[in-house]
């Protein structure tokens, strides 16, 4: 089998391409810690409240450090429970410190959904089963909007909050 | 027996294919361009 | 054992097989389905953009995901599977043959696929079913919507024997011949396809039919996306690698000059049968219970399956580039001159060409690892398979469209018709660029795909959003128009233009081509280096993930709207 000698040049060249995204992101993955989500941690779908972070009070955004936090999500169809606040309303939007790390862990009882906070790096499916999770520093101030992104049924698209980084 | 397995000549009198390697090389920037953009853009976030 | 009628197998005999009315019928009805399917995809495509305008409304209670169900199913699945059934044998056919009792078993494959459409289709329409093409679980459609899709797959695999079939009884008669170059590919793209379609095969039929039938009370949801997600990325192989079959084999012969390369060919096509499924973890990448390092695993197996993509933008090249140095035009770029842009045959697919630049370099990224969080469910992965399914390979089909049909239906391809062929290239170019582009920029704005118009309470993004989904109505109008028009130029084709010849053009080597080598044809190894592979990127995986399976999923319907 023959090759031309530019063929040559270009196939090595595009594979050194690759290689190098494969080590920027390698790098990234393994050294930094930057891979997306997977824990692989399980919950029963049918009890998420026998765990301690998904029972109702605990739901919401949670100041457990100088600039660090925890917000707890149930998505159900076609809602993120995020809480209530003091008068007993649900919360829809949470502020946050800019530079802060935030933890968000969700949990869903019922069909797959996504969790997005759109033009963040936070992009998570949630599965029935799984607890899903991601460690982040909210490094842009602004409003953004949580959303689900994954096909969940007729509200699909209703199913929202806010989040402002401040 | 068949006219593909003539002895075959060699490389010495490979086609001219300069406009060839200029076009894939323009494509393998077009790739590694939006591919660091993309990246640039998720280190920001 | 019937060989088709060749007559003398003496050298090159083979390629001028004539194909006969009943095979042509068998052929076109394949295609004939293709077309209905775009014709109904097409409109719900319409609908789509316009709600999602946030200027209309659907009548009659429909609902906005169930017309993306139809528009995913109908696409995706149906119109792509058929035509490329049909183009697959007609290249094989041409090239090797068909005995009668080979079209009399594809007639069944075409029944069992049809009747599958019809039951998914009509559980779609009713509104039982509105769970999207990719239907995951634990959303539950009704259990004639899995059926249907079954026998599609069954169906389709029936035509994969059959060309098996084929090829084998054509080695067997040519001892120690390669074989044609055209048969050679779609052999490798029904072995892949068959060895894909078991997964969700599997799930479909253990999983899921079981479930919603309430046989048994849960389901694994993510063994069934991970079994969904072995078959879905060779899924989109299956749909490319015909295009690549015309063009490698095909538009050389249209501008007149040779395959670049029968070995490189064949080996691209190796290649794309080992590293196309083996990386269905890149399609789950967000998800929570697999292990980050066998999903970047699969990421840089992913990576591999760009190098086949590379050889073949290089043969495209240097198949342009050659043919016209030889006839006479010279300078660096001076051989774009002599291509022939005014022969649709050529133009069509070309733009398809061109938009698997953007198309390629989008994939490469959505492949990166963590790097797909940014783009992963928004709205810039379907403007990223609008450029690689909805223009790459549905304009190459275009493409073939123009020449197959009048050679089945013994018609031409007027002048006229070739006009129209160029109007509506340039039309689907236009919409598609301004569809595909709002997309992909909205998409890396955050905003999110399978998702009818939504304010979100009015944030200042999802204002935004608004103005590019407003240029999606734009261009997606702007394709639909593209879609009539490619209906009418079909319909014309099949049924109205002038009796003729249309030339069935498959392109000959070089005549100095040096020899292909006889391994490329050793079948058994292929299949075997592709079964290892698969066996590599999966086993332990899956099995951690059943290991570590949470208690399963019941059903769920009420949130598709039924109870
Ligand atoms: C008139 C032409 C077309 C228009 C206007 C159109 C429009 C759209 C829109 C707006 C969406 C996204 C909807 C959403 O995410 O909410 C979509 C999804 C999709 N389109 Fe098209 N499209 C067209 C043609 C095609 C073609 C030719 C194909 C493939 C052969 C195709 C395949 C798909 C697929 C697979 C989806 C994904 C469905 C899903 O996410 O479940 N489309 N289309
Ligand atoms: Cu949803
Ligand atoms: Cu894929």
């Amino acid at each position: 089998m023959h090759l031309h000698k530019y063929e040559k040049i270009w196939l090595i060249s595009g594979v050194v391409a690759l290689a190098l995204f494969l080590i920027i992101l390698g790098f990234g993955a393994f050294y930094l810690g930057t891979h997306p989500q997977s824990h692989g941690i399980t919950i029963d779908p049918a009890n998420i409240e026998a765990h301690e972070a998904f029972q109702s009070e605990n739901l919401g955004l949670t100041k457990v450090d100088e600039d660090k936090y925890i917000v707890n999500v149930v998505a159900t169809a076609f809602n993120y429970d995020l809480g209530v606040d003091e008068d007993g309303n649900a919360v829809k939007n949470i502020s946050i410190p800019k530079g802060s790390s935030v933890l968000f862990q969700v949990v869903t009882p019922d069909v797959v959904h996504g969790f997005n906070i759109a033009g963040t790096n936070v992009n998570m499916m949630v599965e029935p089963g799984y607890i899903s999770s991601m460690e982040v520093e909210m490094k842009q101030t602004g409003e953004f909007t949580l959303l689900c992104n994954e096909y969940c049924g007729v509200g699909h698209h209703m199913m929202f909050a806010t989040v402002e980084v401040y | 027996m068949r006219r593909n397995q003539k002895k075959h000549t060699g490389s010495e009198n490979e086609p001219n294919l300069k406009g060839t390697f200029i076009s894939v090389g323009v494509l393998g920037l077009i790739i590694i361009i939006s591919w660091f953009g993309v990246f640039a853009l998720f280190i920001s976030r | 054992m019937e060989i088709p009628k060749i007559g003398v197998f003496e050298e090159n005999a083979r390629l001028p097989l004539t194909i006969g009315k009943k095979e042509a019928n068998l052929y076109l009805s394949f295609i004939y389905v293709a077309f209905i399917s775009l014709f109904i995809g097409g409109l719900m495509g319409l609908l789509q953009v316009l709600v999602r305008s946030g200027s209309f409304t659907l009548p009659w209670g429909i609902g906005y995901y169930q017309i993306l169900t139809l528009h995913g199913v109908v696409l995706a699945l149906v119109l792509t599977t058929f035509f490329i059934i049909g183009f697959q044998y007609a290249l094989m056919g041409k090239t090797v043959g068909i005995s009668d009792k080979q079209r009399k078993v594809s007639w069944l494959a075409f029944w069992v696929m049809t009747v599958g459409t019809a039951i998914t289709a009509a559980t779609i329409l009713v509104g039982k079913a509105s769970v999207l093409y990719t239907f995951y679980a634990p959303l539950k459609a009704h259990p004639l919507f899995y059926i249907g899709l079954a026998l599609v797959i069954v169906g389709s695999w029936i035509a994969g024997f059959v060309n098996w079939r084929q090829l084998y009884l054509w080695k067997k008669a040519h001892p120690g011949e390669k074989s044609p170059l055209l048969a050679f590919m779609v052999n490798i793209n029904m072995i892949m396809w068959f060895i894909a379609s078991l997964g969700v095969a599997v799930s479909v039929l253990i999983q899921f039919i079981p479930w919603s039938l309430g046989y048994a009370e849960t389901i694994n949801v993510l063994v069934s996306r991970t079994l969904f997600w072995y078959f879905g990325h060779p899924l989109v192989y299956f749909w490319l690698l015909p295009a690549y079959m015309a063009w490698y084999a095909i538009i050389p012969k249209i501008i007149g000059g040779k395959v670049f390369s029968d070995s490189l060919a064949r080996l691209s096509f190796v290649l794309f049968l080992f590293f196309s499924i083996p990386v269905g973890f890149h399609h789950q990448l967000t998800e929570p219970g697999i292990d980050p390092t066998w999903k970047f695993i699969q990421v840089v197996l992913t990576f591999m399956v760009v190098i086949p993509s590379l050889m073949t933008a290089f043969s495209m090249f240097a198949t342009f580039e050659i043919t016209g140095r030889k006839k006479g035009f010279g300078g660096l770029f001076g051989w774009l001159r002599h291509l022939p842009w005014k022969d649709v045959r050529f133009l069509a697919p070309f733009v398809g060409m061109l938009a698997f630049i953007p198309g390629g370099a989008g994939g490469i990224i959505n492949a990166s690892h963590q790097m797909n969080t940014l783009v992963h469910n928004t709205i810039w992965v379907t403007g990223h398979f609008h450029l690689t399914v909805g223009t790459t390979v549905i304009l190459t089909f275009f493409g073939i469209t123009y020449w197959l049909i009048p050679h089945l239906t013994g018609r031409t391809l007027t002048k006229e018709v070739n006009r129209l062929g160029i109007i509506q290239t340039f039309v689907w170019t236009i919409g598609m660029t301004i569809m595909s582009g709002a997309m992909h920029i909205q998409g890396l704005l955050g905003a999110p795909r399978r998702s009818s118009y939504s304010e979100y309470g009015g944030t200042e993004q999802a204002v935004q959003w608004g103005a590019y989904q407003m240029a999606q109505a734009i261009g997606g109008t702007i394709l639909f128009l593209g879609i009539i028009l490619m209906v009418y130029i079909f319909i014309k084709l099949a049924f109205f233009s002038p009796k003729g010849e249309e030339e069935f053009p498959i392109a000959e080597e070089e005549e100095n081509a040096p020899p292909t080598p006889m391994w490329l044809e050793n079948w058994k190894l292929w299949v075997a280096i592709t079964i290892a592979l698969i066996l590599f990127a999966y086993t332990i995986p899956f099995i951690d993930i059943i290991q570590n399976s949470p208690p399963g999923s019941p059903p769920f319907d009420w949130p598709i709207g039924n109870s």
